[in-house]
């Protein structure tokens, strides 16, 4: 492998596999599902025990 | 948690491990001693066993006092954290805080006036530097992410830290590594990396510190008893393994010898200021950024009284965050031997991190909505939102800094000592105030602290240093940087060098005049601190109604 691949791959895969994850980040945090979860984490630095 | 109730003196296997571990640490340390040419090697064998001694003597001190420890312990509370050794982390943090901050300003002044240094080789400025470095980020800002990160994923898990020995192995550990790390500087041992400067042994020691955080984070993590985990602790735990993968790489060196203090790093040339501007960046990026932006997760909510502004935002802002963060190195090596597409890589991920920096900034700020009131009786909270707001102006003003056209402007001069110090006065320093402020009633079971007013003397005297600081560096930055690059009409250079540094002077004498009001500052917040520990309250602060501090801790 050359040099030229390494930053050939890089330029393309690289930037297709951080969009990906970015999506992923964005999806998890926005499916509707996982709401009420999100909510409830948010309350627990308030909650006394 | 079922609890013995007998009074027999009992120890558990954590202590064992260590206690035989240190054991053979004291003999190893020992031979080492005697067998060593180096006379700085032997030193640091002798401060290593008689560390290694002293932990033995405090498991042997722990092993006797179980006994009666645990006829006194109250067993209807839901869970009984272990906050002793946050204790020691928020003295450390304060002790190392001023002793950090004091290195510093007497650097300034060095650099205003030479003299200073005595010609003592001691207080030559190459020594002491890295004294400062080392012990502004890692002995406080370190002994605050332990101390704070103990005390967040205890909390936010519901759950004890594992082990017994464990945390406090951690945390003495953490302070022989500073105490190595600070006696070598003076003398001279150093591998010439920035904020990487302690050598091999040293290096290996924190390794297994480190590593045994790690386990103890992620056992709590283990033992929780929330389904879900909060997000200050991805943040933490991001800074505690990220930490420890940079820390690993960057110091791959080889020993001259078992019994020398010298090392040569596996990498040569480019590759090597490759590897150490991946790490020093993201010493900056993971520990002096993600590990306080879990302090920011936790104690902002906490102290304004409201759930995070959006806890969606947070899982966004946590993964961008540690996705980008780790490309942006090379902005370091603009315009050297480094290829071309890696410094533009680099440039390019320093300006993709303006959106999840500013996305946490605003989650932060926003925090308050509703809240706002508060910044005008409250201190604490003041001190906090103001290192969000500085957290947002410095990582505005890096990216900036990163493009390559501004970078052959800003590089090698005070303009970057002056963003550094806007994100660590700023940010890190007064969140960490903040932490500390926030943490000390929770701790040791005081209602409020000694004196609000403290605090806001403190706020100001401190906010007024930084400006100080970061306005003169700026001028002096940007000054040099301009006088450097000036050509007379016969494309000569117009400056000698002697003239820029005599230009920077007077710039030179604010910066230190700044620095020394925020060292004055923290005097005061130790004072502050200390007084609350104690269960004094100003009479004047005593009419306050102690509205944002919550319920006390249940231990104890």
């Amino acid at each position: 492998m050359e040099y030229n691949d390494i930053s050939e791959f890089s330029r393309t895969w690289g930037l297709v596999y951080l969009v990906a994850m970015f999506l992923a980040g964005i999806v998890y945090a926005f499916w509707p599902r996982n709401k009420a979860k999100f909510d409830h984490a948010a309350q627990i630095p308030l909650e006394d025990d | 948690m079922t609890r013995e109730t007998t009074a027999k003196a009992r120890l558990s296997i954590d202590g064992w491990v260590t206690a035989g571990a240190l054991t053979i640490g004291v003999f190893y340390a020992m031979l080492t001693a005697a067998r060593t040419e180096d006379p700085l090697m032997s030193v640091h064998a002798y401060i290593f066993a008689g560390a290694f001694i002293l932990g033995i003597f405090g498991i042997i001190k722990a092993y006797y006092d179980s006994s009666e420890r645990r006829e006194k312990e109250p067993t209807d509370a839901p869970v009984e954290y272990n906050l002793d050794v946050i204790k020691a982390g928020v003295i450390a943090s304060v002790f190392w805080g001023i002793a950090g901050f004091l290195a510093g300003d007497t650097l300034a002044f060095q650099l205003a006036y030479p003299d200073l240094n005595f010609d003592v080789s001691f207080f030559n400025f190459g020594r002491l530097r890295p004294l400062h470095t080392s012990a502004v980020i890692f002995a406080f800002g370190g002994n605050v992410l332990i101390a704070t990160s103990f005390y967040v994923v205890q909390r936010t898990c519901k759950a004890r830290m594992p082990g017994d020995f464990a945390p406090w192995f951690v945390f003495w550990g953490y302070q022989l590594f500073i105490v190595i790390a600070a006696t070598g500087y003076l003398m001279g041992i150093t591998q010439s990396k920035e904020y990487a400067e302690p050598e091999w042994y040293a290096d290996i020691w924190l390794t297994i510190v480190w590593v045994v955080y790690l386990f103890v984070f992620l056992g709590t993590l283990w033992k929780r008893r929330e389904p879900h985990i909060y997000v200050a602790n991805w943040f933490y735990l991001a800074f505690i393994a990220t930490v420890a993968m940079l820390h690993i790489i960057n110091n791959l060196t080889v020993p001259v010898s078992w019994t020398s203090t010298k090392s040569y790093i596996l990498f040569a040339g480019v590759q090597d200021a490759l590897v150490q501007w991946w790490y020093g960046h993201n010493a900056v990026g993971f520990f002096l950024t993600a590990g306080f932006l879990g302090i920011m997760y936790y104690f902002v909510p906490k102290r304004a009284g409201r759930p995070v502004y959006s806890y969606r935002l947070s899982i966004v802002h946590f993964w961008s965050l540690i996705f980008m963060y780790i490309w942006a190195g090379p902005h370091h090596l603009h315009y050297t031997a480094l290829p071309d597409w890696a410094q533009t890589l680099g440039m390019t991920f320093s300006i993709m991190l303006w959106m999840p920096s500013w996305g946490g900034m605003i989650n932060g700020l926003m925090t308050l909505s509703g809240a706002w009131d508060k910044l005008r009786t409250d201190p604490v909270l003041r001190m906090l939102v103001v290192s969000i707001a500085f957290y947002g102006m410095s990582t505005f003003e890096g990216p900036v800094m990163a493009i390559k056209a501004v970078n052959s402007l800003s590089h090698y001069t005070d303009w970057t000592i002056g963003h550094v110090h806007s994100g660590a006065l700023g940010w890190v320093a007064f969140v960490s105030f903040g932490a500390l402020y926030c943490m000390v009633p929770w701790l040791w079971n005081r209602t409020q602290l000694y004196s609000l007013k403290l605090v806001s003397y403190h706020f100001w005297i401190a906010t007024f240093g930084i400006l100080l600081y970061i306005t003169s560096m700026w001028v002096s930055g940007i000054l040099q940087g301009l006088m450097w690059r000036a050509y007379d009409d016969l494309g000569f250079l117009e400056y000698s060098f002697v003239e820029t540094v005599e230009a920077m002077n007077p710039f030179y004498w604010i910066r230190a005049i700044g620095g020394a009001f925020f060292l004055v500052g923290s005097f005061i917040m130790a004072y502050n601190l200390w007084r609350t520990a104690r269960g004094d309250v100003r009479v004047e602060d005593r009419l306050l109604a102690p509205e944002n501090v919550p319920s006390p801790v249940a231990a104890e």
